[in-house]
């Protein structure tokens, strides 16, 4: 992992304008002298550590009193909160007393150690499972309390939401970041879509010559068309679907070349047996390139996307869909499945297609490449998109209105001098 | 009385007055989307919800929701038809509540009359109700806007050429939209400053606040609508001049 330093909010003014940077300022006046604290499970890897190594040093930038906790725990309390994970995205997870037990100590002893600083906030958001305990562990609190859920419970594994809502109901406010994740609960959720950071590795502009390396390093054709999927070998992103997709399309685009990218999947043996799957699907087919890349190669990934010509992700079930996100800063039409938070970013002749079969994806595909002109319309289209929607900028703005809205009631309108 | 969009219709009593003292603030806002925990299913749940869901899930899904991270449809002028057409896929539902005007009623409960007209009419025209995927249920929401003074002042009408492109999309969306809800004769305060009540200038920028009028600000994205503006502003003083 690269350890950059994180740049401050006036790198952005050349990507999204000084109006919104100035905004950013505006509204972080009005929280002057607030002391906010993040607490998660961990610093470095997964993307909750990725978007608050990123926000952080942001709000600190804007001045804005923002610290950034991380509780620590054994073996058994992340198994735990492993569980909690599967079980809120809808598997069905029974876990063992002794493992609730283990994750509920495990607070009390973070507690000891954070309950000063926690206590004197004016606001702590706790993101995810791991540390939502911690509110009830500090009595003396003062300020208003925040849960960010990262994940997708639209259908959670009811026993263990009902467990963790136990915690998560003694909340001032929760935060989610689709509608359809919002479950009942007794104070207001807030909906905060993701982010990209358009200035990380994975997603900052790139020179021509680091793209063009793409092609020898892969073996791949400049001068034939490629389409590109980054994701994890995972059955919910139909990596065989895309194949078979690609398979159809070819007999109209010989030349046409497939990428599969995704994480090495030595500690996962289901994601192990994916890949097996999908090498089978793409028999010794020379066009089709399924590549094992470590978690840090980001501007591999980056340069990949930049080099195809069409962006796709047709997951079969989606929570946000960053990847999405990230093909259409690039300034690439996206094919995605039609579900989840892909709806929220693939407009059908606008930014890309929705697919609901390989087959759709297939037409798609053809679609494109054989409309050069609209290709890049809809690329350009994608970009802006981005920049007006769902860029780091945009989540900052989202988190300083929520704090402001904490801070002023209930209102519907909060007038501010 | 309270207008469209909940505030009381009075510039007196919101404490939002953009040109007192003859002088334009130049404000802004950001807005948080709040999940309201209701969705429905089909028509009939959407209406059941209309009737009692508060008056704010309206002014989201009509305005607010401009605000907010999403596509702006350039066919469908609220959340509700957008909904019909990409979801429900009934083309009827989604033109009969996509022709709504927010801006024709002096409040939300007369905006939710007629949106609540607008489904019952559909409904009886059909034998079936069409059920959507649990995954594609309209979610009503609602927000809390925070309304801030940026602090800028413009003093003469030819001073918006400079500060119009320089402004955030949401200080657009402010001015340009919200205002049509929010001030007494229902037009955006850039046309209440030239040529509103009280107005300082007179009939002298008549003509320039008819072209503001020509503004269609529904079919464009705020940056769209600051481009159309500034650009109207900027031809306007340049054969004008001062």
């Amino acid at each position: 992992m690269t350890n950059q330093k994180a740049p401050g909010i006036h790198s952005y003014t050349d990507v999204v304008g000084s109006d919104v940077i100035s905004q950013l300022q505006q509204l972080a006046e009005q929280l002057q002298g607030k002391k906010v604290v993040h607490v998660n499970s961990t610093r470095v890897g997964g993307g909750v550590a990725e978007i608050l190594a990123k926000l952080v040093p942001l709000m600190q930038d804007l001045g804005i009193e923002t610290s950034w906790e991380v509780i620590t725990g054994e073996d058994e309390f992340y198994q735990c909160t492993k569980g909690f994970h599967n079980g809120l995205q809808g598997n069905v997870v029974n876990l063992p007393r002794r493992l609730l037990e283990n994750f509920e100590s495990t607070n009390v002893q973070n507690a000891e150690k954070l309950r000063p600083q926690l206590e004197d906030a004016d606001i702590v958001i706790i993101h995810d499972p791991q540390p939502a305990p911690l509110i009830e562990l500090c009595p003396k609190r003062r300020g208003k309390w925040v849960w960010r859920c990262h994940i997708d419970v639209s259908r959670p594994y009811r026993p263990i939401w009902q467990y963790l809502r136990n915690f998560v109901s003694q909340y001032d406010a929760s935060i989610f970041s689709l509608a359809n994740f919002a479950q009942p609960l007794p104070h207001p959720q807030y909906l905060i879509p993701p982010s990209i950071d358009p200035l990380s590795d994975k997603n900052v502009d790139l020179p021509k010559k680091e793209i063009k390396k793409v092609y020898s390093q892969f073996g791949l054709d400049p001068d034939s068309p490629m389409v590109v999927q980054v994701s994890r070998f995972d059955r919910f992103k139909d990596p065989v679907g895309v194949i078979q997709a690609f398979k159809l399309a070819t007999k109209y685009h010989p030349s046409l070349q497939l990428v599969l990218a995704g994480g090495t999947a030595t500690d996962d043996p289901e994601g192990a047996m994916v890949l097996e799957e999908v090498k089978a699907a793409a028999g010794d087919d020379k066009n089709i390139k399924i590549l094992s890349l470590p978690g840090d190669a980001h501007r591999t990934i980056n340069a990949l996307q930049r080099a195809s010509d069409i962006v796709i992700q047709k997951s079969v079930k989606e929570g946000f869909g960053l990847t999405v996100t990230e093909g259409l800063w690039k300034g690439k039409p996206v094919i995605g499945g039609n579900t989840g938070g892909i709806r929220l970013q693939v407009i059908n002749h606008h930014t890309g297609f929705l697919v609901d079969s390989p087959e759709g994806a297939a037409m798609r595909i053809r679609y494109l490449l054989r409309r050069q002109e609209r290709l890049e319309e809809i690329g350009a289209k994608a970009k802006e998109f981005v920049r007006e929607n769902f860029l780091l900028t945009r989540h900052l703005r989202e988190y300083l209105t929520l704090m402001l809205a904490l801070t002023h009631g209930k209102a519907e309108r909060i007038q501010l001098g | 009385m309270k207008n469209a969009q909940g505030v009381p219709n009075n510039k007196a009593q919101t404490g939002e007055e953009c040109a007192p003292n003859n002088v334009f603030h130049v404000k802004d806002c950001a807005l948080i989307a709040i999940a309201t925990g209701r969705r429905a299913q089909n028509l009939r749940e959407v209406r059941d919800i209309l009737q009692t869901i508060d008056e704010g899930s309206i002014y989201y899904h009509f305005w607010g929701s401009r605000l907010q991270p999403r596509f702006d449809d350039p066919e469908y002028l609220n959340d509700f038809a957008a909904w019909a057409h990409r979801a429900l896929r009934d083309g009827k539902a989604a033109e009969r509540l996509g022709v709504i005007d927010p801006t024709a009623h002096s409040n939300l409960e007369e905006l939710r009359q007629e949106l609540i007209e607008a489904i019952e009419t559909r409904l009886d025209e059909e034998e079936h109700v069409t059920w959507v995927k649990s995954d594609m249920q309209f979610n009503f929401l609602t927000s809390q806007i925070v309304v801030f003074d940026t602090h800028r002042i413009i003093t003469d009408p030819s001073d918006l050429v400079q500060a119009v492109p320089a402004m955030s999309a949401s200080s657009i969306f402010y001015h340009l939209i919200d205002a049509r809800r929010r001030t007494l004769d229902g037009i955006d305060d850039f046309r209440s400053w030239l040529s509103g009540y009280g107005s300082p200038f007179g009939d002298r920028y008549q003509d320039l606040s008819e072209q503001i009028a020509d503004i269609d600000p529904f079919f464009s994205s705020l940056s769209e609508l600051r481009g159309e503006l500034a650009a109207i502003l900027s031809n306007y003083f340049k054969g004008v001049g001062k």
